[in-house]
């Protein structure tokens, strides 16, 4: 139970994950498909903050070396921790993985831009959004010869 | 044998920084093709960034020669803090491969755009095309985990609205690049979860590093989720069987001036990505890894060698078929890196180009042969070639060399496979590989009976014959096949210089 409770983060992640990846596999609607699409890459963005987050670590910001601020955050944590693990009497959590997951969500933003550009021609090309319908139309295109230039 | 160490091709000041310009390079030109004032405009920069980013490439090529590996820190900042370019024998030869890919295509375009793409779009489809050439060549020059990813995402989404473009001759391209952007992102952040869990057990990002912590680190049950994830996701984008659903309509659809660059490059640059993974950065005799290559990686490329061969023989439209074989031939590709040896590793980069030069001959000849008359099924093209003889000549050039016909680059290729199986005991990959190959012929064989020596249907229209802008490059690539069929010293010195980067030691 206490190992369900300290890995929660992770367990939403893998719900989340699931979750967006069923609704991509089992949804015939291109929207709802890419909706999935979003949420499974936005699992990964919980993912990479969950592996950045230290015990006890403030945000990745300097605190002047004993100064208030820094005995406040200081006496929040256990001394014997604090001695391990402190850098001037504060811990840091890792900044690297949210600035690395700010570089996925842009990334995630692009491919959704252009993921539902592709479904609006979609739309105006086969009247329908559905993708049975689409296979059905594309079928008999197969058949037929090709444009004449 | 051929000395690079004396090749200088770019003055020292770019030299130092070829790394960087490589990439830079087709990424600058793609903005100034979006914006440019006429098509002709943007196709002239098109070629001008793809030939600079080829000279950068040959640069490149002089530099490992000379010191081993170039590593380029960017912005000074050394790793693992900062973001580095690793570029080796194994990755000069992917990016020479690439960017000349691209400086061909990009040729062939002035002419063939035209009949394929919208006018307004012109100037788009050049610049999607150099920033999806600029992603590829990132991806094979750097020694980042998550860069890596990165430059994929860049290659991916140019690929993506390339492949829609394709919608003025076949609307099934909408379809086609919708599902492929699914398929390819599920598979991008597929790889981005792996990389997350290494470096959850690793603490780096940069690959040189994270390969030598994992020597250290051993086995453990984090390191095989990261490695499982990577491998998954990069082989859906290296159409790996059975994930390569996507391919046949993102090739068969798209405007002939992509389906030859993607045919070319596009899942090659992920097979050597996964490459750098599986040799480079996890540990080398970590039993995971072995059980990997030995049960799933040359087992599944066995099978898409002989299943998708059979599948391109019954195929009815003529890309499909090319498309179908494209999955079959990355399955050699993968037979000859799963032999795990330096000469399996050399002979599968020695497949993977050759079949990028001769994937790209065939691609070329068939929008040549079909920018007149907009043939789409095999029996369209029934005696094309009495109307257009130099095209149809280069197709049967390009097909020779797919099946492995003695006295062309094809041949050799399947040679040093054959021979690299056998060193390495492995007779069941050299049947796979003759069964494979006794297809191959009877798809390819198909294709040229149709071309050259069924008669064309009465009232047909008559095919024209290229034009000169289109039969320049596609007779510049059939040349090189027949050229390298007969003397391969600069291919073969390449590809093993590249097997023994990949296989012999740390990156």
């Amino acid at each position: 139970m206490t190992f369900f409770l300290s890995h929660f983060n992770y367990f939403a992640v893998a719900v989340l994950m699931m979750a967006g990846l069923f609704i991509v596999f089992s949804s015939g609607n291109l929207i709802k498909r890419t909706i999935g699409l979003a949420i499974f890459q936005t699992a990964t963005g919980l993912f990479y903050i969950s592996l950045g987050k230290v015990t006890g670590g403030t945000a990745p910001i300097v605190v002047e070396p004993g100064s208030a601020e820094a005995r406040e955050l200081a006496s929040r944590l256990d001394p014997a921790y604090l001695a391990q693990h402190g850098v001037d009497g504060v811990v840091y959590s890792n900044p690297l993985p949210s600035v690395l997951i700010l570089t996925a969500i842009v990334v995630g933003v692009a491919t959704l831009a252009v993921g539902l550009a592709i479904a609006v021609r979609i739309r105006e090309a086969y009247g329908s959004v559905e993708a049975d319908e689409i296979e059905v139309l594309s079928r008999v295109e197969s058949t037929q010869p090709g444009p004449r230039a | 044998m051929i000395s690079f160490e004396a090749l200088h091709a770019a003055p020292p000041a770019l030299t130092a920084h070829a790394p960087m310009l490589l990439v830079v390079g087709p990424l600058i030109a793609a903005c100034a093709a979006a914006f440019a004032p006429t098509s002709r405009t943007s196709w002239m920069i098109s070629v001008t960034g793809s030939i600079f980013a080829a000279w950068m490439a040959l640069a490149l090529l002089g530099e490992v020669a000379r010191h081993g590996a170039v590593d380029y820190f960017m912005g000074g900042f050394a790793p693992p803090l900062g973001i580095a370019f690793h570029i080796d024998a194994a990755g000069v030869l992917m990016a020479l491969l690439i960017s000349s890919a691209g400086v061909m295509a990009s040729l062939y375009s002035g002419h063939a755009l035209p009949a394929e793409v919208r006018a307004e779009k012109h100037t788009l489809t050049q610049a999607g095309f150099l920033l999806c050439q600029a992603g590829l060549l990132g991806m094979v020059s750097t020694g980042d985990a998550f860069n890596a990813f990165v430059f994929l995402e860049v290659s991916s989404i140019g690929t993506y609205a390339l492949i829609a473009i394709g919608e003025k001759r076949d609307r099934r391209a909408l379809p086609a690049a919708f599902n492929y952007l699914i398929m390819g992102t599920i598979g991008a952040t597929f790889y981005v979860v792996g990389v997350g869990f290494l470096f959850a057990a690793t603490g780096t990002l940069n690959m040189a590093d994270m390969g030598a912590r994992l020597a250290t680190l051993g086995d453990s049950s984090v390191v095989q989720a990261g490695f499982a994830f990577i491998v998954v996701g990069l082989g859906i984008k290296a159409a790996m069987f059975p994930l390569h659903g996507w391919l046949p309509g993102a090739y068969s659809y798209a405007p002939s001036l992509i389906a030859i660059f993607l045919a070319a490059t596009a899942t090659k640059a992920s097979i050597y990505l996964m490459a750098r993974f599986v040799f480079d950065v996890f540990p080398d005799g970590a039993a995971f890894g072995q059980g990997f290559i030995a049960w799933v990686l040359a087992p599944l490329a066995g099978t898409a060698a002989i299943v998708c061969s059979i599948q391109a023989v019954f195929e009815k439209e003529i890309r499909r078929m090319l498309a179908f074989s494209s999955v079959a031939q990355v399955g050699f590709i993968l037979l000859g890196l799963s032999l795990a040896t330096v000469a399996g590793a050399s002979a599968g980069l020695f497949y993977l180009a050759a079949h990028a030069l001769m994937k790209m001959t065939l691609f070329m000849a068939l929008g040549g042969l079909a920018i007149s008359i907009g043939a789409r099924r095999l029996d369209e093209l029934a005696g094309v070639a009495r109307d257009a003889p130099w095209s149809a000549a280069a197709f049967a050039i390009g097909a020779a060399s797919l099946a492995g016909v003695p006295l062309t680059l094809g041949f050799l290729a399947k040679w040093r496979l054959v021979a690299a199986a056998l060193e390495a005991g492995q007779i069941w990959i050299v049947a796979v590989l003759a069964i494979a190959s006794l297809l191959t012929l009877l798809y390819i064989g198909r294709m040229i009976e149709a071309i050259f020596f069924r008669p064309a249907p009465a009232g047909a229209p008559r095919a024209r014959e290229a034009p000169v802008g289109v039969l320049a490059p596609l007779w510049i690539l059939a040349g090189l096949s027949l050229w390298f069929g007969i003397d391969a010293s600069l291919p073969e010195q390449l590809a093993n210089a590249a097997g023994q980067a990949l296989i012999g030691g740390a990156p």
